[in-house]
């Protein structure tokens, strides 16, 4: 049957219906979820499992409950996409109810009480995220070392054993997986130089770690890299537009390039910016988010540019070491602003420039 | 409906202060981590309630017009300080718990809300009626809201229940699922708001329910009758 209806962004006027959409973005996450793989272990794959099964489940119950078309809804893997995005964002070993609560709050508090797909005022899956983040910070921020300097291997089981007891199968906990080969427990490139920065060393002197070759913590580079490829790929079939993924990484390289020409020891370069954390997957996958992202050109240039800045300021002078989330749902609310000052010219009307001379 | 009844209604369920009139959201949302918590400041606020609302009544014939709010504000700032001081004397710890939200019940609006809207206008039964009703939905809105809180965020109910009612009641906890993470958004207070929206939520939707079971059972009354006058079509 057809059904015409009248529907909130996002708005797409070509061949793609919703679903091959949000279809096309999952396939583009595939290199950087391999690379993540290839160097930090099996975890992420049990998470996307669970998070997806965790989504669907909650998605299909509130459209039961809500009395809606259920199938129709599924299959516009919206709610699949959010949970994949959310699944990528979390240390890798984290708890299984970690993944299942997060992907439950993203779907049922911040998509469908605001009314399902096209409703939603906040990125799904980074509302998801930041609630986690405050609300277990512990298991939210054990991230593993790359596999290459782990003091412990671990296998697919290990991982799924990991996941849903807390133990690998043969009895080493996260925080024992999270040791390296130099015997101290690891954190995250962003993390590491954060806290140097505070015990008063240098960036360059907390880029001596073991875990940075050069400039890009080990494997991080590589994991960003492969979202980048995910990224060009969606830019290429027109899925994304350029504009927001390159305000972001423009804007944010920008304003680290002033702080690092300013002081070079306290600041890390744009470099380093750019190939550590999330910023990638935050300028492709999730800011471009057709729901809760601007709207218009010119605003969603405004919008990716916003969050750079807001990235670069929280990374910086933050609390946290990654700030993609908060920056992108600090954008969110000013999405109805940005979108009102930003409308283009409707075609046979006039701009205001033109109409007062 | 007895003056007394719609008294009760409103209080408790159709014009509920903090469900309906949303006034003293900062210490309902800041105060009510735990269940306890929330029925000891809910609690002192009906005193205040009451309080006020006899003394407004009283008075309401010798105060001038121009200047009811001071001497309302004053009114109530002095049921505060006897409450403060009474929790100081009997529940040290409660007390303590809540701190700066005790004597902030001066500002609550929903106390000079009900002085303004009701004490300052009716007998004194009346208004105390008015206050320990709305009182009581104020309380039930901070207890319940304490209860959720306290149940998704440390897995428990009636924690520190000793420190409202004496050393009997500690047995009075209900420990449902422990845990060694708390779920610290329900605790914090975004929590606070999120647990308030879906109590809201729920209210209203139990209304839309009622409502609709009401139309219904009066549609179910009136007879349909076809009736034909004229055949000449």
């Amino acid at each position: 049957m057809t059904m015409l209806s009248l529907s909130s962004s996002p708005h797409h006027h070509n061949r793609r219906d919703i679903g091959q959409v949000m279809r096309l973005v999952c396939y583009a996450t595939i290199p950087g979820i391999l690379a993540n793989v290839w160097f930090f272990g099996f975890g992420i794959l049990i998470q996307v499992v669970l998070a997806v099964i965790t989504a669907l489940v909650t998605e299909g119950v509130i459209m039961e409950l809500r009395k809606k078309k259920t199938e129709r809804v599924l299959k516009d893997y919206s709610a699949v996409l959010a949970a994949l995005l959310l699944a990528i964002s979390i240390p890798p070993l984290a708890p299984w109810w970690v993944i299942v609560i997060g992907t439950f709050f993203s779907i049922a508090v911040v998509k469908q009480l605001y009314g399902g797909l096209g409703y939603n005022m906040f990125n799904p899956a980074m509302a998801g995220y930041v609630m986690l983040l405050i609300s277990f910070p512990m298991q939210m921020t054990s991230w593993l070392p790359p596999l290459s300097i782990a003091e412990q291997s671990h296998s697919l089981w290990d991982a799924i054993h990991t996941i849903f007891t807390g133990f690998t199968s043969t009895g080493f906990s996260v925080e024992q997986l999270k040791v390296g080969v130099d015997g101290t427990t690891m954190a995250t490139p962003l993390d590491e130089v954060k806290t140097a920065l505070l015990q008063g060393y240098t960036v360059t002197e907390a880029k001596s770690h073991i875990m940075f070759d050069g400039n890009y913590g080990k494997g991080w580079l590589w994991v960003a890299m492969a979202y980048l490829l995910g990224g060009l790929f969606l830019i290429k079939t027109k899925v994304i537009n350029w504009h927001i993924p390159g305000s972001m990484l423009a804007s944010a390289a920008l304003l680290s390039l002033f702080l690092f020409l300013l002081d070079g020891d306290q600041y890390a370069s744009p470099l380093f910016h750019l190939f550590n954390g999330s910023l990638i997957v935050g300028a492709f996958f999730i800011a471009t988010d057709p729901v809760s992202a601007s709207t218009t050109s010119k605003g969603r240039i405004i919008f990716g540019a916003a969050i750079g800045l807001w990235v670069i300021i929280i990374r910086n002078w933050g609390g946290y070491p990654d700030a993609i989330a908060f920056a992108v749902l600090i954008m969110n609310m000013a999405v109805p602003l940005i979108d009102y000052y930003t409308q283009p010219r409707t075609y046979g009307h006039k701009t205001k420039a033109s109409k007062d001379s | 409906m007895s003056e007394y009844q719609d008294l009760s209604v409103q209080g408790i369920w159709k014009n509920n202060p903090a469900l309906v009139q949303l006034l003293g959201l900062c210490p309902l949302l800041a105060v009510t981590a735990t269940v306890i918590n929330g029925l000891g400041l809910g609690i002192a606020t009906t005193l205040v309630l009451l309080g006020s609302n006899i003394t407004v009544s009283l008075v309401r014939n010798f105060v001038p017009n121009e200047i009811r709010i001071p001497i309302f504000v004053m009114i109530i700032a002095a049921f505060v300080t006897i409450v403060q001081l009474l929790m100081n004397a009997f529940t040290f710890e409660l007390y303590q718990a809540l701190g700066i939200f005790i004597p902030l019940i001066v500002t609550n609006c929903a106390i000079i809300g009900r002085a303004e809207a009701y004490a300052s206008k009716n007998r004194v039964q009346l208004a105390a009626f008015d206050g320990l009703m709305m009182g009581l939905g104020f309380t039930l809105v901070l207890v319940v809201l304490g209860a959720m809180r306290e149940l998704l965020g440390y897995g428990t109910l009636l924690v520190g229940a000793d420190l409202l009612l004496g050393d009997w009641a500690k047995d009075l906890t209900i420990v449902v699922f422990t845990t060694e993470s708390p779920f610290l958004l329900a605790i914090l207070p975004p929590g606070a708001f999120l647990c308030m929206g879906l109590l809201i939520a729920f209210k209203n939707m139990l209304d839309r329910l009622i409502e609709k079971r009401s139309q219904r059972a009066k549609q179910a009354k009136i007879v349909q009758r076809a009736r034909v006058t004229g055949t000449d079509i």
